[in-house]
């Protein structure tokens, strides 16, 4: 049998929300999956007995090198502010800056995981000129560099692997631990933001359940309405990558199945759209944001030519929170 | 005469940092001060904002209490339009609002609160090796009871909300997520699922037995017999006398919770001096003399939210929320306080509020919403309307109150030109483990840790009056 991983999780800017979608995790269960992927968890500030100087124990034998670190979580932004002097989290019981403590386990740790956008980016805390002076591990929004640098490598010569999202799937950390701890993840593994492509080969889209409203452009006109929320209510599911509506949440979850808009969360700089979140910007009457891969004039004369072709059903059901018309039988076919 | 300054950090199992400050005398607490140790500016990020973005933010200001931040944001967008939510929107609102709470609620009990029973400091008590191969963190028995059952009860964000954290299906008109019949019967069949671990684990009897314990007497004489983890809990309890550990001021607030199409399932209201009074929501006030923040004692309508890092004698990134200028203490306890719950009323009137009332308090609402649950979920009309679009005004003033598992929620807005102006929220935790306040006064942390007994100076009893509160250190300060 080979060595346990040694599992450090720390949590800074942010609402602890990864951790909480994480303990979704079913078949296995959160605690058969760590098992599973050879981890074994050393400290982790929600789950563990550990408190006060016993973690603090744990932190000082990792950072001094007395303890293995494996792979290194950290769910929630690096605080900078103010100022840059780190002083928005000061880790509670050591009087030093979570961002002090976060450079040097880093460069003690084989793996560094940026759990959740808040960690990868900044995300959510960058809303309105970033108060609190939020960044991501290795990139500040959109820009390489952030807490550790555009040239960090941690132990096993990898840079940070981004599992973002606002909240993280909990398939999307744990599929990544368990390659991890199988020695089966590599550089090629990861996508150009560094993001595990496990989940990110694919886009929101892939496997919407509004697909035909989307192939008719048949739009929803406000919420509840069973049309597809691109054209008015600001989704962007066509340009996210991430396979929520594959993979679902909570048994049988997705933003889209919940009724609202894709805002993007797994991709840098989501929080700032540009625009309301769940409206469309558009130009000329067509959406400014077009799928991933798309032309716009492709996108143009199909969309002209799919709205021309929307049968009668898709667009009243487009706009109606219940199925007002269903699927034609054909008399006698049984 | 002894005397010791220790401090416990980072607290963990609470949900965030915290930082405890301990001056001891004589293995007894003299004094406390709870220390919030993160600023991320929730309140700085939004003005500017559509007013509608506040969906979005603002319930990622908490991954536990999230549907509750976006239950009190679309109260406040429903009553900045003046207008109301459908009935099948009020009834999803509830049933995902429920889902949040009851979940926070089990995670709280065996996966936050328990583990500290299986401490090695407890080895020895006649509980204790049953305790820790049940409850030890992580690898204890329960963890693998508890966590698919969580996770299928969660099932219901799946089906009603998307996911959580972090919807956008509870809106100011209604929910976004409309329920066919087909998915009503889902609904159903998962609450009941619930139901069934609830009385197989947690109380070994039936949910409706439990809510009917309608004082001290029928409590002890439910306890004699039958298995469950409230049992071995109100053991331990006794044992460790945590029915006369961790009392605060005894003033309990809530807001009232589950307002659905036909009113609320617990009213709105101040218990103080043994009786319940009307809320009144202009009697809330935030004093920051304590906080890193500037300025000086606002109600939330004109709060302020500016960090002053160096501001002497502050200790902590937490506003002190007052009503009527006085500290109260909010969660299931009050919650329950002020609905005249028999049980917890009892227990309150014989010992003041404790560790086991709180607890207590919080199982007694898994117990009591479940049944509730089934009714909403058959209320349900799957062909009537789901949700009203809203029209916002682009200028006004409005309070949206919910109450989170671990109490009292407000978010106070301000919309100019249809943009956020303002916008403040006080989160429960912000109550319950605000510092002192202009007047010295400690808030209700601070005041349960004071003349708590450490024998030999071991603060594992300190652990279990943190933890009882359920403190949610992200809502805190935000």
């Amino acid at each position: 049998m080979a060595e346990p991983l040694n599992l450090l999780w720390l949590q800074s800017g942010g609402c602890g929300g990864c951790t909480l979608s994480l303990l979704n995790a079913e078949q296995p269960n959160l605690v058969d999956r760590l098992a599973d992927a050879g981890i074994r968890l050393l400290w982790h500030p929600s789950l563990s007995e550990a408190s006060g100087d016993e973690a603090l124990a744990v932190l000082a034998a990792c950072a001094e090198g007395r303890e293995r670190l494996d792979i290194l979580c950290l769910e929630g932004s690096p605080m900078t502010g103010p100022h840059g002097s780190g002083r928005f989290h000061i880790l509670a019981g050591t009087g030093r800056p979570m961002i002090h403590w976060l450079r040097e386990l880093a460069g003690r740790a084989r793996h560094v995981v940026a759990v959740g956008s808040c960690a990868a980016w900044g995300g959510i805390n960058a809303v309105g000129g970033n108060p609190g002076g939020a960044t991501g591990l290795q990139y500040d929004g959109e820009t390489p560099g952030g807490l550790l640098g555009r040239d960090f490598r941690a132990g096993a010569g990898l840079p940070v692997i981004n599992v973002a999202g606002c909240p993280i799937h909990p398939g999307w950390l744990l599929d990544t631990l368990l390659g991890i701890g199988l020695g089966r993840f590599g550089m090629d593994q990861l996508d150009a933001y560094r993001r595990p492509r496990l989940y990110t080969d694919h886009l929101v889209h892939h496997g919407c359940p509004r697909n035909e409203y989307y192939e008719f452009k048949a739009s929803a006109g406000k919420a509840s309405d069973q049309g597809c929320l691109m054209e008015n209510l600001g989704c962007k599911g066509t340009q996210a990558h991430a396979d929520c509506n594959m993979r679902l949440w909570n048994g049988s979850g997705s933003c889209l199945r919940g009724g609202y808009a894709c805002i993007r969360c797994t991709e840098p700089g989501f929080e700032a759209p540009g625009h309301a979140f769940e409206q469309t910007p558009k130009l000329a009457g067509i959406p400014v944001g077009l799928p991933v891969d798309m032309p716009r004039a492709w996108f143009v004369a199909l969309a002209a030519l799919s709205k021309s072709a929307t049968p009668k059903r898709v667009r009243d059901n487009a706009v109606s929170d219940h199925i007002v018309v269903p699927p034609a039988s054909k008399a006698g076919a049984k | 005469m002894t005397r010791e300054r220790r401090i416990v950090g980072p607290f963990n199992r609470v949900e965030g940092d915290l930082e405890v400050r301990l001056d001891i005398e004589d293995e007894r607490i003299a004094a406390a001060s709870i220390s919030a140790s993160l600023y991320r500016g929730f309140e700085a990020m939004l003005p500017g904002r559509p007013s509608e973005d506040a969906l979005t933010i603002v319930p990622r200001i908490c991954g536990i209490c999230s549907v509750s931040q976006s239950i009190a944001a679309a109260a406040a967008l429903r009553n900045l339009a003046g207008a109301a939510a459908t009935r099948n929107g009020l009834l999803a609102e509830c049933l995902v609002g429920a889902c949040e709470n009851l979940a926070d609620h089990l995670t709280h009990f065996y996966l936050f609160f328990m583990p500290d029973f299986a401490r090695p400091a407890y080895a020895g008590r006649p509980w204790y090796d049953e305790a820790a191969a049940r409850f030890r963190a992580v690898e204890g028995t329960a963890a693998r009871d508890v966590l698919p059952a969580r996770a299928a009860f969660m099932h219901l964000m799946g089906l009603m909300a998307g996911k959580w954290p972090h919807t956008l299906s509870l809106r100011p008109g209604g929910s976004a997520r409309p329920l066919a019949a087909g998915d009503v019967l889902q609904l159903v069949g998962l609450v009941r699922d619930f139901r069934r671990f609830l009385e197989q684990h947690l109380f070994g009897d039936r949910l409706e037995a439990v809510t009917g314990l309608a004082g001290l007497d029928d409590l002890a004489r439910w306890r004699r017999a039958g298995g469950g983890d409230l049992r071995r809990f109100l053991a331990i309890a006794d044992d460790l006398g945590l029915d006369r550990a961790g009392r605060a001021g005894d003033r309990f607030l809530s807001y009232g919770a589950y307002a659905g199409p036909d009113g609320r399932l617990w009213p709105a209201g101040v218990w103080r001096d043994g009786r319940v009074a009307g809320l009144d929501v202009e009697a809330v006030s935030e004093d920051v003399s304590h906080a890193w923040l500037e300025g000086g004692t606002l109600p939330p309508l004109l709060g302020r939210t500016v960090p002053d890092p160096d501001k002497p004698g502050a200790y902590t990134w937490c506003k002190a929320p007052r009503y009527r200028g006085e500290v109260v203490e909010t969660g299931a306890l009050a919650r329950q306080m002020v609905a005249g719950q028999p049980l917890v009323r009892a227990l309150v009137a014989e010992r003041g509020g404790s560790v086991t009332a709180r607890v207590l308090a919080r199982l007694l609402e898994l117990a009591a919403v479940v049944p509730v649950m089934e009714d909403w979920a058959r209320a349900i009309e799957p062909g009537a309307p789901w949700c009203d679009a809203l029209a916002l005004p682009d200028d006004g003033e409005a309070v949206g109150l919910a109450e989170a598992a671990r109490g009292s929620l407000g978010h106070w807005l301000v919309v100019r030109q249809g943009r956020i102006a303002r916008y403040q929220v006080v989160a429960p935790t912000t109550w319950n483990f605000s510092p002192r306040d202009g007047a010295g006064t400690p808030g209700a942390l601070e005041q349960a840790l004071a003349g708590l007994a450490v024998p030999g100076g071991d603060l594992t009893p300190v652990q279990h009056v943190v933890r009882s509160f359920d403190p949610c250190m992200a809502c805190t300060v935000h």
